[in-house]
């Protein structure tokens, strides 16, 4: 088996820190997945395909965490002890909260408009917008790593939390037009 | 004469012998096998020169038949006669009815959860009816190079899911082939396409076939195949363009819906014709014999059938949108849009998707058989035939996973496009005090409620230490392995009690019916059910040391010591006596067993030695 000591970062050989370079990361994991991958072991033995399929599928794993901005924040904050429990997930930041409270009314209004698809495009284009801006954020707050900094990440991790929720909203009400269409 | 070669004991007789293998594009209307042969993947044509095998099987009481013999007698013995069986495998009655159109089958009820067909011969599931396709192709391929194949490679459309990639399989076991893998038929064209070319970049595949519809975006990054989403719809093709265009025929000539099947049959065939000579001329004439009435004569101009199908070609495009969204990127960063499948002869379809990705749709390997020559080049790669070959492809689940929670709500567990294989666990708990069992429903499917998924299997898991409700722990584990198929395990974890597991496919055939299945057929081969499970076992014992023998050459010495070596040694050799004398399967295979014990340690040090080396060209300072 792969060391499970190890962690994500040096699976793939890359220093534990949040700020990584995605086309570096890939290029090695299809490095990874040459070796591994069970189709490399099409004709060999039940063994070798068993090892072979937890090996790519560990290797998986850890691509989609690292790949993840948000999976990749939430995955360093866990090995330096910090919880992120998506259930008590909160922020203090009452900007913040109004914001999602009109974005979550701009998304109810969508289904009244001349053209929803259009409205819908510029409101998950406006989100995409503010996703990015917290990964900015995070990138600061994981570098050095205080306390205050991870409690600071950590209310990153939340805002991103919802920003998703309300895109997979949007994502589930665009599917639901289209439908209709 | 030439000499007869015989090996000393132990040796493999030809190390790098090439073995033979096939890929085998199962098709809703037509099916193909194709084989590399002297570096070149081509299709293989049957005696007559044919290429295309019609996906059509007749049972008669004289027998099988397959292809061409069995479509042209389709309009006379239409109930005998089972075409577009891809249409119903893996599906059970109710999902039947939801598919468009008529099937003009009579099916009978049984016990199984399996949809029977009543032909002269008895029922038959569309596991069987695939399995004498199967046969057929793979007779054509022993035939054509001349040996047994040592596995197959079969494609199945990306949005087929775990109940008809199961049942696929099964088919393949029936008609007694290895399957090396499942490969999805967009990922297929690409790789025909890929290697031909020697693209990189982004690329789209839009396949649509008979009765089904296909659209994935892949990345290829050298010779690295990623799929990086897809999506469809498996119940939409070109027989959808057939039923409108036979419905306006209908309705033109004034049939009634109580038409007999062999009308239908006709109708179906006509409108057929009508649609591929579109793809030439610009009007079409239509003339049907009408029992009982004169015979109807009419036109159908292009602009009429654009019309048509229309709401379908646009049900195509919208699935293009989602997938690319999907994928996170825009419909201009798509360099190619490759074309497979036979309805993308409409040129309709090729319009609307030209449109849509702003390129002129790639078209120039025959839709028909790109599929094919994509799977025989894996075919070719997974026989080992091709040890320094760098092609590797990386492909998806095309829909969520999850189960059952409370309110009939689906609680997603692997989310669709995530790359395979995978392995995710979710914990749930209890409902009332001292509940001591769980039903989990497995579901597949992206909406909320579970009367909008599909249905995959039922389980309970028993043994649950009684507790307050809320205090049990229980982990439910989903893994999907590189053919896209699904096993799912529940544990207790609060107490460590591992509870019984049983899982009943929602729409699959049991291994029982299975064994029965294959009992029946060895049988009816007038073969020893014994002496073949013990040819099995024997071939499969030399398979595993011929697999060691070729790994401690290559790094045998470098990783063990003497002491291990004469272990590995040993156990290699008892296997090797066993097989040569014993006279059950089931010593040989406790043998195999024991040999894959004793060499674990070997087989798992070769594995990180091998990561290590990957990685050994980088360090960690490259980023400093």
């Amino acid at each position: 088996m792969i060391d499970l000591s190890k962690n994500h970062f040096d699976l793939f050989g890359l220093p534990v820190a949040f700020v990584l370079d995605v086309a570096e990361l890939s290029g090695r994991y299809r490095e990874l997945q040459r070796v591994v991958h069970p189709d490399r072991f099409a004709s060999a033995s039940d063994q070798e395909q068993r090892l072979a399929l937890q090996q790519a599928t560990q290797v998986n794993e850890a691509f989609e965490i690292l790949r993840d901005p948000l999976k990749r924040a939430i995955y360093l904050l866990q090995l330096q002890g910090v919880d992120t429990d998506q259930a008590t997930a909160t922020t203090r930041d009452a900007a913040f909260l109004m914001q999602q409270m009109e974005l979550r009314e701009a998304l109810a209004e969508t289904r009244s408009d001349p053209n929803p698809l259009a409205r819908l495009d510029d409101l998950m284009r406006k989100i995409g917008a503010m996703l990015q801006s917290q990964v900015a954020e995070l990138a600061v707050q994981l570098e050095t790593g205080t306390p205050e900094q991870l409690e600071s990440a950590r209310e990153s991790v939340s805002k991103m939390q919802f920003l998703n929720k309300l895109f997979n909203e949007a994502e589930a009400l665009e599917a639901e037009l289209e439908e209709a269409n | 004469m030439a000499l007869l070669q015989i090996a000393e004991p132990g040796q493999s007789t030809a190390p790098h012998q090439h073995r033979l293998a096939a890929g085998i594009d199962l098709g809703t209307t037509n099916s193909l096998v194709a084989s590399v042969r002297s570096g070149v993947a081509e299709t293989l044509p049957d005696q007559q020169g044919r290429h295309l095998l019609p996906s059509v099987v007749r049972y008669t009481s004289d027998g099988v038949v397959v292809g061409e013999g069995a479509r042209a007698a389709s309009a006379l013995d239409p109930d005998n006669t089972i075409v577009s069986v891809k249409r119903i495998i893996g599906r059970g009655l109710d999902d039947l009815r939801h598919i468009g159109g008529r099937l003009p089958y009579h099916f009978v009820d049984t016990d199984s959860a399996v949809p029977r067909i009543q032909t002269v011969v008895g029922p038959v599931s569309a596991v069987e009816v695939s399995a004498e396709i199967l046969k057929n192709l793979a007779a054509r391929a022993e035939v054509t190079l001349g040996g047994e194949l040592s596995g197959v490679v079969i494609t199945v459309p990306a949005y087929f899911d775990d109940a008809q990639r199961q049942a696929t399989k099964d088919a393949a076991k029936l008609a007694g082939l290895k399957v090396f893998r499942l490969l999805n038929e967009p990922t297929a064209a690409a790789v025909a396409y890929g290697l031909d070319r020697e693209a990189e970049g982004l690329h789209a595949i839009y396949d649509l076939g008979g009765g089904t519809f296909d659209i994935s975006i892949l990345r290829l990054n050298k010779g690295v195949f990623e799929v990086m989403a897809t999506g469809g719809d498996s119940a939409l093709g070109g027989d959808d363009f057939d039923h409108v265009l036979a419905e306006w025929i209908m309705q033109q000539a004034g049939i009634g819906p109580d038409a007999d099947s062999g009308l239908l049959r006709t109708l179906m065939n006509k409108a057929r014709e009508a649609k591929e000579s579109l793809a030439s001329d610009r009007v079409a004439t239509i003339e049907v014999d009408v029992r009982g009435a004169a015979p109807w004569r009419g036109e159908l101009s292009r602009e009429t059938f654009n019309q048509l199908i229309d709401p379908l070609v646009r049900r195509t495009i919208s699935a293009c949108r989602r997938a690319l969204r999907d994928a996170g990127v825009g419909a201009g960063e798509i360099a190619d849009v490759v074309m497979v499948g036979g309805s993308t002869r409409t040129l309709y379809v090729r319009e609307k998707v030209g449109e849509f990705f702003a390129t002129e749709p790639l078209v120039d390997i025959d839709p028909d058989r790109v599929v094919a020559i994509g799977a025989a080049l894996q075919a070719d790669v997974l026989a080992g035939n091709k040890p320094e070959d760098e092609m590797l492809l990386l492909d998806v689940i095309p829909l969520s996973l999850g189960i059952e929670t409370m309110g009939g709500l689906v609680e997603k567990i692997i989310p669709r496009n995530t790359t395979i294989p995978v392995a995710r666990a979710q914990e749930f708990t209890t409902f009332k005090d001292g509940q001591t069992a769980m039903a989990v429903h497995v579901l597949q499917g992206e909406r909320e409620l579970v009367s909008d998924c599909r249905s995959l299997a039922r389980f309970e898991l028993r043994g649950i230490p009684p507790m307050v409700a809320g205090a049990a722990r229980i982990r439910v584990t989903f893994a999907v392995d590189a053919d896209g198929l699904l096993q799912v395990e529940a544990e207790e974890l609060s107490q460590g009690v591992r509870a019984s597991v049983e899982v009943k496919p929602s729409y699959g055939l049991t291994d029982q019916e299975i064994a029965d299945m294959l009992r029946a057929s060895i049988e009816h081969a007038g073969e020893d059910i014994a002496a073949r499970r013990l040819a099995e076992q024997k071939v499969e014992a030399a398979r595993v040391i011929e697999a060691l023998q070729a790994a401690l050459a290559s790094d045998g010495d470098e990783l063990l010591n003497d002491e291990e070596r004469a272990r590995v040694d040993g156990a290699l050799e008892d296997l090797r006596k066993l097989a040569e004398s014993a006279g059950e399967a089931d010593a040989i295979k406790k043998g195999i067993e024991g040999l894959e014990k004793s060499c674990e340690f070997y087989v798992e040090r070769r594995m990180n030695s091998n990561i290590r080396k990957a990685m050994a060209g980088h360090k960690v300072d490259e980023f400093e």
